[in-house]
């Protein structure tokens, strides 16, 4: 629908016109604001923590250790540049050679799921998958935050 | 020539003055649109309705998915 409309205005004489191909999708699975009168559906957005413990790749494992250990989950995320995820390291992960880096010991590619998704799908396939957490990225990879099936099922953090 | 753009070089065209104009129907824009955009439904674009925009300024345009 955009591309014609781009072409329509062109043809009126608009002279410098853009299309943001990928839209309102995009807009909302990246979790940015919007405005309206609604109503607006649920989702995930509105439950994000940001609270989950982050390392670099070559961050020392010892150093990630007592932030996981101080963090209300058993695991860190690990980024690249600009926040992109690339790992999860769960806690039994950090119990060896405190020397390893992040890189090291990491699964790479956890999966992921956009803030658009709607709570009640996403508690199903949790309880499904016997999950307590998700992970939330943007469309570029970009980490947002986490979800935990306990605030699906009991509303907002 | 259009240009397809991302969501970063569209935050930047809004920095720099860009309008934003959902193309979707009346319904959909009520609901819910980004932050600053006008709404004109593609069935209602022509010549009157673009009347609002400003030509000397950059415009840009999304619907749901581009399709």
């Amino acid at each position: 629908m955009s591309p014609r409309a781009a072409c329509r205005l062109e043809a009126l004489g608009f002279a410098e016109v853009y299309d943001y191909i990928t839209g309102k999708a995009d807009w909302l699975a990246r979790a940015l604001p919007t405005e309206g009168a609604g109503p607006r559906p649920d989702r995930v957005a509105d439950l994000l923590r940001k609270d989950v413990a982050t390392a670099d790749l070559d961050q020392r494992i010892a150093d990630v250790r007592p932030r996981v250990d101080a963090s209300p989950y058993g695991f860190a995320l690990v980024t690249g540049h600009g926040g992109v995820l690339l790992g999860r390291l769960r806690r039994a992960a950090l119990d060896g050679d405190p020397a390893m880096t992040a890189e090291e010991v990491m699964e790479p590619g956890p999966s992921t799921i956009r803030p658009d998704t709607e709570p009640a799908a996403l508690a199903r396939r949790l309880n499904d998958r016997e999950l307590t957490t998700a992970v939330v990225t943007d469309p570029d990879g970009v980490l947002l935050g986490i979800v935990r099936l306990a605030d699906l099922d009991h509303g907002k953090p | 020539m259009t240009s397809s753009i991302q969501a970063h070089r569209l935050r930047e065209l809004l920095a720099g003055g860009a309008q934003l104009v959902e193309v979707l129907p009346e319904a959909e824009y009520r609901e819910e649109h980004l932050p600053g955009a006008v709404n004109i439904p593609l069935k209602q674009l022509d010549a009157a309705t673009a009347r609002q925009l400003d030509r000397t300024r950059a415009v840009v345009v999304y619907c749901w998915d581009g399709l």
